[in-house]
């Protein structure tokens, strides 16, 4: 595969790992967060892990929308899923996340709910203008990347004249929810970040600027592929190295300084900031979420419906929170591959494509009992 | 099936339905049971008109197998449901290292469904039917109300024998063994999945259904008793076959992702849909896993035949009580290669 393959070269990516083993210093510690499960589960994928010396530590960020978003919003969304009208389309990402009393959208879909999977925002769209009877609330989820698609539905929704058709908003911030995590006294030690991909290249790298000079810490922006990830941890060993705290962009063919001018223009004539949002894990964060502006209000499923989030509890078990803030790791978590596995979920970061504790589950749990027998031997 | 011409018009196979009379039992039945299915599966046994088929068996022992068939689009690149239903139950027979003998095929018709796309689907089965070798004779048709399927449904059996010595199961992998592959991945999943509404993208990627007792024949020929056991790895794909075998047997299973062989179309697909080859469909492949001493034998057998042309040796059987199957990504990394979770993508076959 062309443009694909050149980044996930093994000779490539043992001449970088040679690198990286060459540069990092025995007797120092590099603990980097990449922040967007992206870039999680391309480190789990591909075993990025085995190719690291001991002492670089990866961290796992909370950049996974599913993740993040607190079960309330679930509750939320079911209710609005069980009006006899509504019709919600959804990303099937979300169908198996684990809402309050044991629920999900998946057993409300199965008890007769009309929640639909779909792909993008135009196929939420097509179903509204096939089916003019049916309300459709399209569950609108993630960060800057995905908020472009979700204003076009709308544009395109207002151009259509449909009045049949919403979003649920749930779209986040990210370097609002970086700030938080460097803000957290939880003593996670953080030398710096593997910054967004995809987010970036809507947003730019510009956004970054206040971690380096604020916080001091280094940021290199790199792409979802694995030799992008390597090359990133090496920019980033380089800057601790030699005492550098820059924003880099390892991710050159993507992202530039500014973005992408023209989303980030729709997605400010549409949106504007909530003055704050609960994010799973993380806490009510200020100014780290949108909502519809007032002169597009009819397409607010919160504002067309009664949406009242109640506040809900995750499993009191459930380590997703510390593990989304970088304090744990997905096998610290007791419920971990025991009650809490893809099948039986009690946390979203077990379900979420993205989330940690699907990319541990999936790629990487040998590790656990290959670290115990080396312990052991 | 009844071999009687009933009186009454001929079927209009151009422009007509299904209708509930089609599955009542009565005169309209036996037209569409004639018309279509005898006309397509031609028969002595289905000729005969019982409501059984009877024949001699050789001695030893038999495989029975059954399968429902649900695919959505019926037609798709390189094959349609009832080329499925004949090549599917006939590999599960041949993963015995059996000789299909004969089969049965039960259909579930909504009513409305169109008369040609019936007898398209019929013919479909009846190439390939006779193209095995292996004769459906016996049947059953039902039709249901508008609405309470989806299209049709089709449901297949067979029996098959056993050669002589031959006991292949999925408990028999023991460490130092070899995992062959029969040849590419993922190419059914891809086929259909590139024609489903939402989704559909252009692709020259077909359907790799087949029927592979011949293939399997040639390997029971070469080294039957080399052999511990054989998967055809259909829905859940390579992944989920490696994973059932590791746990059957009480094993591991490392393999070696570059020596898994896949098409260039197909992995580009894969990668679009952010879907793992590894958990897509194929419903002409087989995974071997196979004495140490015997492997290139078997390796060399599978090359020489048109279904294994491209069979590789992707791994081995190791010991491991967690009963991990872990891969060796082309990247240099280690990982766990996991049962598919949740639902990929309902009805592939």
């Amino acid at each position: 595969m062309k443009h694909v393959d050149e980044y996930r070269d093994g000779d490539l990516a043992r001449a970088i790992a040679q690198r990286i083993a060459a540069e990092a210093q025995s007797d120092r510690q590099y603990r980097f967060m990449e922040f967007c499960g992206g870039h999680t589960h391309a480190i789990s994928r591909y075993g990025i892990e085995d190719l690291l010396p001991e002492n670089i530590r990866l961290i796992h960020g909370p950049g996974c929308p599913v993740c993040v978003l607190p079960m309330g919003r679930i509750d939320d969304a079911i209710r609005l899923a069980a009006r006899e009208e509504v019709t919600l389309c959804t990303y099937a990402d979300l169908m198996r996340v684990p809402a309050s009393g044991g629920s999900s959208l998946m057993k409300a879909k199965a008890d007769g709910a009309d929640i639909r999977m779909v792909y993008s925002t135009l196929d939420a769209i097509a179903i509204a203008e096939k089916e003019p009877q049916r309300q459709v609330v399209f569950f609108a989820i993630g960060f800057e990347t995905t908020t472009p698609p979700t204003a076009l539905a709308i544009r395109l929704a207002q151009k259509k004249g449909l009045t049949n058709f919403s979003i649920f908003c749930n779209h986040v911030l990210t370097p609002a929810a970086m700030q938080a995590i460097l803000d957290t006294d939880d003593g996670v030690e953080i030398e710096g970040f593997v910054g967004p991909a995809h987010v970036s290249t809507v947003i730019g790298s510009a956004p970054y600027r206040r971690f380096s000079t604020d916080y001091r810490k280094p940021v290199v922006i790199a792409g979802f592929e694995p030799l992008d990830v390597l090359q990133a941890i090496l920019m980033l060993v380089r800057q601790i190295n030699e005492g550098r705290c820059e924003i880099e962009n390892q991710y050159r063919r993507a992202v530039t300084e500014s973005g992408n001018a023209k989303a980030i223009d729709e997605v400010a004539e549409i949106f504007e900031l909530r003055e704050a949002f609960e994010w799973r894990g993380l806490g009510e964060i200020p100014h780290s979420a949108l909502k519809l502006r007032e002169a597009y209000a009819e397409f607010d499923a919160e504002r067309r419906f009664p949406v009242a989030t109640k506040p809900a509890r995750d499993n009191p078990a459930c380590e997703c929170g510390a593990i989304l803030r970088g304090q744990k790791r997905p096998q610290d978590c007791k419920l971990f591959g025991v009650a809490c596995t893809p099948e039986t979920p009690m946390g979203s970061c077990m379900v979420s494509s993205e989330g940690s504790c699907a990319a541990y589950w999936a790629y990487g749990r040998f590790r656990q009992y290959q670290n115990e027998t080396r312990k052991a031997s | 099936m009844n071999k009687h011409e009933p009186a009454g018009r001929k079927l209009d196979l151009r422009n007509g339905r299904v209708e509930l009379s089609h599955g009542s039992g009565g005169r309209a039945m036996a037209r569409l049971i004639g018309e279509i299915f005898h006309a397509a599966f031609d028969n002595e046994w289905l000729a005969a008109g019982n409501d059984q088929a009877a024949f001699d068996i050789p001695a030893g022992r038999m495989a029975m197998t059954t399968d429902g068939y649900v695919v959505s689009p019926l037609f798709f690149p390189g094959g349609d449901i009832g080329k499925l239903a004949v090549h599917g139950t006939i590999n599960d027979i041949a993963m015995a290292g059996a000789r299909p003998l004969h089969m049965s095929a039960s259909f579930i018709i909504e009513e409305g469904f169109p008369l040609a796309e019936l007898k398209l689907i019929a013919e479909s089965m009846g190439e390939a039917s006779r193209a095995a070798g292996v004769a459906i004779v016996t049947g059953d048709t039902k039709v249901v109300e508008r609405g309470k399927a989806d299209g049709v449904f089709i449901s297949t059996s067979c029996v098959g024998i056993i050669p002589a010595g031959l006991a292949l199961s999925g408990d028999k992998a023991r460490p130092g063994d070899v995992v062959l592959l029969s040849g590419s991945i993922g190419d059914h999943g891809v086929a259909v999945m590139s024609k489903r509404e939402n989704l559909s993208f252009d692709t020259e990627v077909l359907s790799d259904t087949a029927a592979l007792h011949e293939l399997v024949a040639a390997m029971v020929e070469t080294a039957g008793g080399a052999i511990r056991l054989m998967r055809d790895p259909t829905r859940g794909g390579v992944a989920a076959t490696l994973n059932e075998i590791a746990h059957q047997s009480r094993v591991g299973v490392r393999i070696d992702e570059k020596a898994i062989p896949i098409a260039p179309q197909v992995a580009a697909a894969c990668e679009l849909l952010g879907l793992d080859p590894l958990h897509v469909a194929n419903e002409g492949k087989l995974l071997a896993v196979v004495a140490h001493e015997a492997a290139d034998a078997l390796l060399a057998t599978m090359r020489a035949h048109p279904l294994g042309a491209q069979a590789a040796r992707i791994g081995e059987i190791v010991a491991d009580e967690h009963c991990f199957v872990q891969m060796t990504t082309a990247f240099g990394g280690g990982r766990i290669i996991d049962w598919l979770s949740g639902e990929q993508l309902p009805r592939i076959c």
